[in-house]
């Protein structure tokens, strides 16, 4: 079911958590509400269940009017960020609770609760902790209970709060792909609110950038991370170096260095910042064609998927750079080394700051 | 566990109060204490029973367990009450509740004695209405119960306060998001969460209420197998110098005393055993 | 309306609810004190107060707590450095052990202190050949009050010093400091507040304990009365305005141990 949010206004006291706030989510999505802490991305997830009154704005499901519905009425699941099991019934008791708190009449019989519960436990892979309680189990097992005790009432839609936030990088990873595979399979319309910008371009279909109580961009990942809409996206998601250069000519000059990059719209000579992010950088030994910056070898952690290198130009302003451990391999660079940076594939596009 | 008596610790000090403590608590209420099961085995166990299942001694048992069991039940029916209002709610003259609820601790017995019979006598502020309705207030069981409730207060309130505002909001939320009602929630979600507190504020104020004796006295009555409670035939048989008769009667709440606390420990025990640590 | 609140009306019944059963439980008999104890006037009220006897009980009742608080306290602070910084076998019995004159009923605290001392009690002969009074005399007074008060300073100092832990204290000694100085220097101005509240609940048990001094102290007027008995004796006189007057003093006493202690409250909220 399709999730709609329209101008939604949201102030606690003085503090103005949400402003004019829109959003929709397609039948079926997987989205993620990125955002620093204090951006509203939790006010947002918790508005859309209703476990928070707006001044202004609605929410839709399904194209129908939800904001009128109570929260008990709304049919969503939310799995809390600290998973708010009940820690005085046993997993399957948890599970059941939804549906035991139907009303006689709409009470499915113990028989049929009882199967759907098991079913859910096959589907977490944890048959085995059924009688046991909450405080017997690992926190991703408890994280894997609580959303199935929010499936349990088949909700419409599926909210997640910080769902991995407090659990081991290892364990983290885990959940992460589960959580993707799972919604490949089922296909419940699914909000998810995360500080990680690593695990909302890992597991989003689409990711909302918010800050300071604005939505800043909505994107495939692919798009807000190589096509960020301003600075603030560009810096949230992944780090990036930051240039004081001047435009003039089609190329953009470090000093007295000049750079080529497609793209450059510029009649008048002004100055601008340029954003290049660490992998955007060669290094070389040679100074080459002269387009390179001349540069001190810093600092080099070799350690990681990547190897990380700070460089010093002889103005003291500081360069990060990563390269790949094959293209390290061949350097063979140690600290104090000159050598020689340049941009490559350079994509341009000027923000408003 | 280990076979050592104590755990090494860096931090001195361990000889100097662990002596000081067993020798200050011996002499002031192990030895005093154990007086009592001296006394008792002066006499047979035949004159032991007899004491004990006298028909007076039964009736003020009776009477004793009874009003100090019915006042621990309505302080954990109010109690809970109080409690929710204090913590969930704001109200005018809040802050000031809240800070009284502690009175009947700091007020001495005597005073509340000699306070709750002059209100509830049938001629009193509040007795005059009951009256009318039929009802004596003091000097029958029920006035007991009064007084019993007004010591008992603070019990309950001051163990479920802290539960309550330590509950954590999550855990209605997510009721909420599941489709449950309120009251459901109430019913299934925060009641066994606070449940246990309020059977210890019960038993605490259930304790205090069995051995109370200076808010009683006043408005009891003291009438021999009507209102006389356990304590007070204690001080009977003293005043009659019957020392074995009042340490017998002493040892017999004492028993039934430890019987009830013994019996509320092992189902609190059994509480968290199962629900284990979150 | 919040996920986590009642409908209105629920709120109203619940607050209503809870405010009358404070009223009629709690305000009612501190109003009822004060009202009877005016009742025949100014005048006679300071005269009650000022009966040799009435200052002979007040005279008894403070020399009672200043004995018996500091005794108290010194055991409250020992045992509490003993159960909240070291771990020893049976140290849940010895916390029970220590709660133990609080489930005891008053009247038996009391009756303990005359099998001991009294004319047939097990050192009665032997005190009674050396002209030694302890029971119907003031020393046994002041030992039932004692025995009454015992755990209440230790009760509220274990759990502020459980909390503070031991980091603190390993602090200063890895810094040099003995362990006297880390005592006075480290440990008793973290606590200071958690001891100031035990002393006014201690205190305040004290003054106003009833059942345990009523027991053995055989009420001579002028000499082993304390404030609570002459309450009784008064009341028991039929001198209904003198034994108000006398308890309005006690009912004070209260009203000063409550505001204390939620300003000590407030100052121990403050620190953390």
């Amino acid at each position: 079911m399709s999730i709609e949010v329209r101008s939604i206004h949201k102030s606690f006291g003085s503090f103005k958590a949400l402003e004019d706030v829109s959003l929709h989510v397609e039948t079926g999505e997987l989205v993620a509400l990125l955002g620093p802490s204090g951006s509203g991305k939790t006010t947002l997830l918790r508005i859309v269940a209703g476990l928070e009154k707006v001044e202004e704005g609605q929410v839709f499901f399904g194209g129908e009017d939800a904001s009128i519905q109570k929260v008990s009425e709304r049919g969503v699941g939310f799995v809390f960020q600290h998973y708010a099991l009940f820690r005085h019934m046993t997993v399957f008791d948890n599970i059941a609770f939804g549906l035991n708190a139907k009303p006689k009449n709409l009470r499915p019989p113990q028989a049929e609760i009882r199967a759907r519960v098991s079913e859910l436990l096959k589907l977490i892979q944890l048959e085995w902790v059924a009688d046991r309680f909450p405080g017997q189990l690992s926190g991703g097992q408890r994280q894997r209970v609580a959303l199935a005790r929010a499936l349990a009432v088949r909700p419409k839609v599926l909210l997640l709060d910080e769902p991995f936030g407090s659990l081991d990088a290892q364990v983290r990873k885990e959940l992460r792909h589960w959580l993707r595979r799972f919604h490949d399979e089922f296909r419940i319309t699914t909000l998810f609110v995360t500080h990680d910008q690593e695990e909302a371009l890992e597991v989003a279909d689409r990711i909302v950038v918010m800050n300071k109580g604005r939505i800043e961009q909505v994107g495939t990942p692919d798009e807000v991370y190589h096509d960020p809409a301003n600075v603030f996206v560009l810096n949230f998601l992944g780090n990036v170096n930051l240039f004081h250069c001047r435009l003039d000519d089609g190329k953009v000059y470090f000093g007295n260095i000049g750079v080529e990059i497609p793209g450059v719209a510029s009649d008048n000579a002004r100055s601008a910042n340029l954003y290049v992010r660490p992998h955007q950088f060669q290094i070389t030994r040679d100074a080459g064609t002269g387009t390179s910056i001349k540069a001190a070898v810093a600092y080099v952690n070799p350690a990681g998927s990547v190897v990380k290198i700070d460089l010093k130009r002889e103005t003291g302003e500081m360069i990060h750079v990563e390269i790949s451990q094959a293209e390290f391999a061949a350097l063979k660079i140690v600290r104090g080394d000159i050598v020689y940076v340049s941009l490559r594939d350079v994509t341009y596009s000027e923000y408003q700051i | 566990m280990s076979r050592r008596f104590v755990e090494p610790s860096i931090l001195p000090g361990f000889s100097l109060t662990f002596g000081f403590t067993v020798f200050y608590l011996s002499l002031i209420v192990l030895i005093p204490l154990s007086m009592l099961f001296f006394k008792t085995a002066s006499l047979s166990p035949r004159e032991f029973w007899e004491i004990l299942t006298a028909t007076r001694t039964l009736a003020a048992y009776r009477l004793s367990f009874g009003t100090a069991f019915a006042s621990a039940g309505i302080n954990a029916v109010f109690g809970v009450i109080i409690a929710w209002a204090l913590v969930r709610y704001s109200f005018p003259g809040k802050r000031i509740i809240d800070a009284l609820v502690d009175f009947p601790l700091a007020l001495p017995t005597a005073v509340a004695g000699i306070a709750l019979t002059e209100l509830y006598a049938p001629n009193g502020s509040v007795g005059r209405y009951l009256a009318l309705a039929g009802i004596k207030g003091a000097f029958t069981p029920l006035g007991i119960t009064i007084a019993l409730t007004f010591v008992g207060l603070p019990f309950v309130v001051r163990t479920v306060e802290p539960v309550l505002e330590e509950l954590d909001p999550q855990l209605e939320e997510a009721a909420a998001s599941l489709g449950a009602s309120r009251w459901y929630t109430i019913k299934k979600v925060i009641f066994p969460v606070i449940a246990p507190a309020v059977l210890t504020g019960f038993t605490l104020a259930f304790a205090r209420a069995v051995g109370e004796y200076g808010s009683v006295i006043f408005i009891a009555g003291n009438m021999p197998m009507k209102t006389e409670i356990a304590p007070l035939l204690i001080m009977t048989k003293l005043e009659q110098y019957d020392y074995a008769g009042a340490t017998t009667i002493a040892i017999g709440m004492l028993l039934i005393s430890f019987f009830f606390l013994a019996a509320a420990n092992f189902f609190q025990w059994q509480l968290s055993r199962k629900y284990g640590k979150v | 309306m919040s996920v986590r609140t009642e409908p209105r009306s629920i709120r109203i019944l619940i607050i209503t609810v809870a405010v009358a059963f404070f009223a009629l439980f709690l305000v009612l008999p501190l109003v009822c004190v004060f009202q009877n104890a005016f009742s025949k006037g100014l005048t006679f009220y300071v005269k009650t107060l000022q009966h040799p006897d009435a200052l002979a009980a007040m005279r008894m009742t403070v020399i009672t707590a200043l004995v018996a608080v500091p005794l108290n306290l010194v055991f409250g602070v020992a045992a509490s450095w003993l159960i909240a910084k070291f771990d020893f076998k049976g140290k849940d019995i010895l916390l029970s052990l220590i709660d133990l004159p609080l489930s005891v009923s008053p009247v038996i605290s009391g009756l303990v202190f005359i099998l001991l001392f009294g004319a047939q009690g097990l050192l009665g002969e032997w005190l009674g050949d050396r002209n030694i009074q302890i029971v119907f005399a003031p020393p046994g007074i002041i030992l039932a009050t004692i025995f009454v008060t015992f755990p209440m300073v230790a009760r509220e100092l274990i759990p502020v010093m459980k909390a503070q832990g031991n980091e603190e204290e390993e602090a200063a000694l890895t810094l040099g400091a003995s362990g006297w100085r880390t005592f006075w220097l480290v440990t008793i101005p973290n606590i200071r507040w958690g001891i100031l509240y035990g002393i006014i609940l201690c205190n305040a048990r004290a003054m106003g304990e009833f059942g345990a001094v009523s027991v053995v102290s055989g009420h001579i007027r002028g000499l082993t009365n304390t404030l609570p008995l002459h309450v009784e004796i008064l009341y028991n006189e039929y001198q209904f305005a003198a034994a108000f007057a006398a308890a309005s003093v006690l009912a004070l006493l209260a009203i000063v141990t409550l505001v204390a202690k939620t300003a000590v409250e407030g100052m121990m909220r403050r620190e953390h």
